[in-house]
Order: C-alpha cells, then structure tokens, then sequence
C-alpha cells in the first residue's frame, strides 16, 4: 500500500477541519478539545493535535490529508506533520482580515518547511462578507502566479476543485523538472 | 533456500502466510529484542508455541487460562513437577477433572495469544528449523493460520495509520490543560495507567515505552488512546533543541521513478474528479 500525504493549514476557525471533512471517506480523527483561552472563544472546540482525513484512491494508493493545529502553542507539529508533504493548502477565512497577516507567516513557514506546490484557499466566500479574490491577493501579498482559489468548505464540489488545482500544480511542476 | 532474515523486511504475517500456503511442519524461531519465541507447525498448521522466559508447562497454562486456581496449579507443579505435559493431561482426564477439550481449547488459547503478541513485533531474526517438532511428552494442536493471517494484516494496517498518528516516539506527554467533565467517564486499562504515570514533559514517548516495557506498537496505540480521550497531548519535550529548520529527510512520494510519480498524481487527480 502505497501513501502520499497534502496538509491543509492556516489560521485558527479558517475552515480546515470542514474542509477535510467534505472529502475524506472516515470521520476526520481530531483531537478536539474545549477551549480555554478568552481569545480563541470563537468557537466551542478546536483541533489540538490534528485533522486527519483519507481518501482511497485504488487498491493500493491512499491520499491522506493533515490539517495542522491553528494555534500557535502546537506549531512544533507543523515540521512534523509537513515532512514528504505532496504539497500544501493555506485556508484562509476570507471574513476575517486579522488573520490574513497570520496566514501569510504560516504560508512563509511552510514555504520553508518544503518547497512542494501549494495553493490558497479564500474560505467561506459564500458569506456576504467575504472580500474579493483579487483584495485577498492584494492583502495576503501573494506573486501573481501563486493560486489563490475561492472556496466553500462544506462544498464537496468546492473543495474538489482546490484539491484539483494543487494537483495541477504538483503535475506542472514535474513536467517543468523534466524540460 | 534456508527460511531466515529480520522481521523488518519479512513480517509474522507475511511468514504465517508462507507457511500456510507451503503446509510446512517445523519449529520457527523467532529472537524479538527481549525475548525469544518457539512456533511449531505441523503441514502448515499451528502445533505449539512458547514464549521464551514464560513458564510454558501444562499447569502453568490451565493456570493461565483460569483452568485451574493458584492452589492447584502450585500443588500440581510441587507433586507432578516431574510429569510430561502428556502424562499430566491424561491424569487429568482420568481424573474426571478436566475433559480434553478443555485441555485442547486452553492450549489453543495460550499459543494464539503468543501469535498475537508476536504480531506486535517489528523487529528481530526469525528462522524456520525444518521438521523440528516439539518433545514427546508435549501436547499439540492443530490450528488453521488463516485467522491468525487476517488478524495480522489488520494489525499491520493499524501499524501502519498508528506511525502516521504519532510520528514520532521522540516527543513528550503532557496533560491537557483542562481535561474538562469527560475525565470522569474514562475508564482505564492497567497499561493506560502505567503510560499515564510517566507523562511529564520531560519524559519522551520512547523512554516511557522502556520504562513500561512496551514495544513501539504497544505505547503508540496507548497514547494514542489517551490522546482521543483528550486526556493528554504530545509537547515538545523539555530541554529539547528547538526544532531545526532543514528540508525534511521524507519522500513525498513513494517512488523515485519520475514516471511513476507522474501516473501517481494522475490517479489522484481521477479519484478525486471521480468524488
Ligand atoms: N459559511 C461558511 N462557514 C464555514 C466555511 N468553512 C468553515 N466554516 C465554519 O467556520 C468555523 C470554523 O471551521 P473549522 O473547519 O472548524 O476551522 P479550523 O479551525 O480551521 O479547523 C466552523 O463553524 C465552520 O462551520 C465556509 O466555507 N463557509
Ligand atoms: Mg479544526
């Protein structure tokens, strides 16, 4: 049985847990645990150690998806998780400008991490006050020539189509190695 | 060709299933890091098993699986400490004390139990004696692997997504700043709580694991349990170097054919179209 892996990451509340959620085909094992600092208040629970989500892509290949811990005291986890990363996704709630800043220091530290393929996904665009793609791009200083997706977590459709686009990437970038 | 190599690359399962399939009778040796382990087959079923230090004698093994009491098992091994397991069995058939059933389902129990365990061993030389049975005065079964087979893949499986849990044994343990209401309904194995006595950010997962004397399947699946039961969580562990900023030495793929990478993606990509 052959593995590869892809982690999700970004901000506290981004949308990862839902975002492995939608696709994976077991419950996504998260260590969830009440919260107990004032400022993380925003929700009720939140992933400690990490989302774990599969997908079986035939007989003897599995994809698996990590989603990382969004607050900082676990970020050790994050070198662990990311080691033989296939590529990564960055979630970003698009609601939210306070976390942009901080979305941009985990891209930056995963950029570090490996340099694998990776996309953005503007999260929870189907919220009226969701800002616009090319603010976001703008905001989150990303290079033109990063992609930055629009995304609806609990959209399976939505969801896909992120996914697809890292593998776009991954696949690009192999037949860029080979010319 | 000889039957011999490290478990590393030739898993209990993968050998239970060679034996099956060829139907052969002999004794496989099995030396784990801490003990040595003896599985006799007979055309390719299970016969016997011990388990190196363990006290592998008839009345220790009706003792063991609540056959006998304490009493009589210590009686039997003070008065018929010189009699063969045979010799002991038949005694105690005759006797009207236990039917050979009993006998025959307590060992089958015993040498099952020793299989599993072994199932938890990742690493040790194994080697198959061809035609080396047990003594005489020992007691046989005859066991189908074809159980013990599925139960093995299972538990490599389980392996397999426990090292993708808990990466690595070299971080540390700590309780969960508030372990909240659920604490109550937690309900914990002895093993749990030799694991749970030892959790201190000092203290790595693998210096517990050795002061617990448990291999590294058995302390993954127990932190494991104790981390979804919110209990504790993995910490960094104290007085540890920070983490170093290298390119990390694991593969993302599988394959070092560029090719094959390709096909790889390509399948992904299909699989998840296709969701
Ligand atoms: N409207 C909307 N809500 C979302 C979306 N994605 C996540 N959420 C909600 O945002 C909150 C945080 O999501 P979660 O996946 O737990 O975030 P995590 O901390 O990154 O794992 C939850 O209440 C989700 O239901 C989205 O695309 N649209
Ligand atoms: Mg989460």
């Amino acid at each position: 049985m052959q593995t590869v892996k892809m982690v999700v990451t970004g901000p506290f509340n981004a949308g990862k847990t839902a975002f492995i959620r939608s696709v994976s085909e077991i419950d996504v094992v998260a260590t969830e645990r009440r919260i107990t600092s004032e400022a993380e208040k925003v929700k009720e629970t939140t992933t400690v150690a990490m989302d774990f989500g599969r997908i079986t892509v035939d007989d003897d290949l599995v994809l698996y998806l990590f989603g990382t811990p969004g607050q900082k005291r676990f970020d050790f986890m994050w070198e662990i998780l990311s080691e033989g990363m296939l590529g990564f996704i960055v979630m970003v709630d698009s609601t939210r400008p306070e976390t942009f800043r901080e979305a941009r220091s985990i891209l930056q530290t995963f950029r570090a991490y490996a340099p694998t393929p990776y996309v953005v996904a503007a999260n929870k665009q189907d919220m009226k006050d969701a800002w616009e793609l090319e603010d976001m791009r703008l905001a989150l200083r990303l290079d033109p020539k990063v992609k930055l997706l629009p995304c609806v977590a609990h959209k399976k459709e939505s969801v896909k189509a992120v996914l697809l686009e890292l593998l776009y990437s991954i696949l690009a970038e192999m037949e860029a190695g080979d010319a | 060709m000889a039957l011999k190599g490290n478990l590393r690359d030739f898993s209990i399962t993968q050998l239970l299933n060679l034996i099956n399939l060829a139907q052969k009778t002999g004794t496989l040796v099995i030396e784990g890091p801490g003990e040595t382990a003896q599985i006799a087959f007979r055309q390719g079923k299970l016969a016997y098993a011990q388990l190196g230090g363990e006290d592998g004698s008839l009345a220790a093994i009706l003792h063991q699986t609540r056959r006998i009491s304490a009493s009589q098992y210590r009686l039997l091994k003070e008065r018929a400490s010189t009699m063969s397991d045979k010799e002991l069995g038949l005694l105690l058939i005759n006797a009207g004390y236990l039917t050979q059933d009993d006998i025959l389902s307590s060992l089958q129990t015993y040498f099952i139990n020793i299989i599993r365990r072994l199932f938890t061993w990742v690493e040790g030389f194994f080697r198959f004696e061809p035609d080396t049975l047990p003594g005489d005065g020992k007691i046989t079964v005859r066991v189908d692997l074809e159980n013990l087979i599925i139960e093995g893949s299972r538990q490599l499986r389980e392996w397999e997504q426990l090292q993708e849990e808990i990466p690595s044994l070299d971080m540390a343990l700590k309780f969960t700043e508030r372990p909240g209401t659920n604490l109550r309904n937690i309900s914990l194995s002895v093993e749990e709580w030799r694991v749970v006595s030892y959790v201190n950010p000092r203290n790595t997962i693998r210096q517990i694991a050795r002061a617990t004397k448990m291999n590294d399947l058995e302390i993954r699946r127990v932190v494991y349990g104790l981390i979804q039961a919110g209990l504790v969580e993995i910490v960094r562990p104290e007085g540890a170097p920070p983490p170093r900023p290298q390119v990390p030495q694991a593969r993302p793929f599988p394959t070092a054919d560029k090719n094959e990478q390709k096909s790889l993606v390509n399948r992904l990509i299909n699989r998840i179209r296709s969701l």
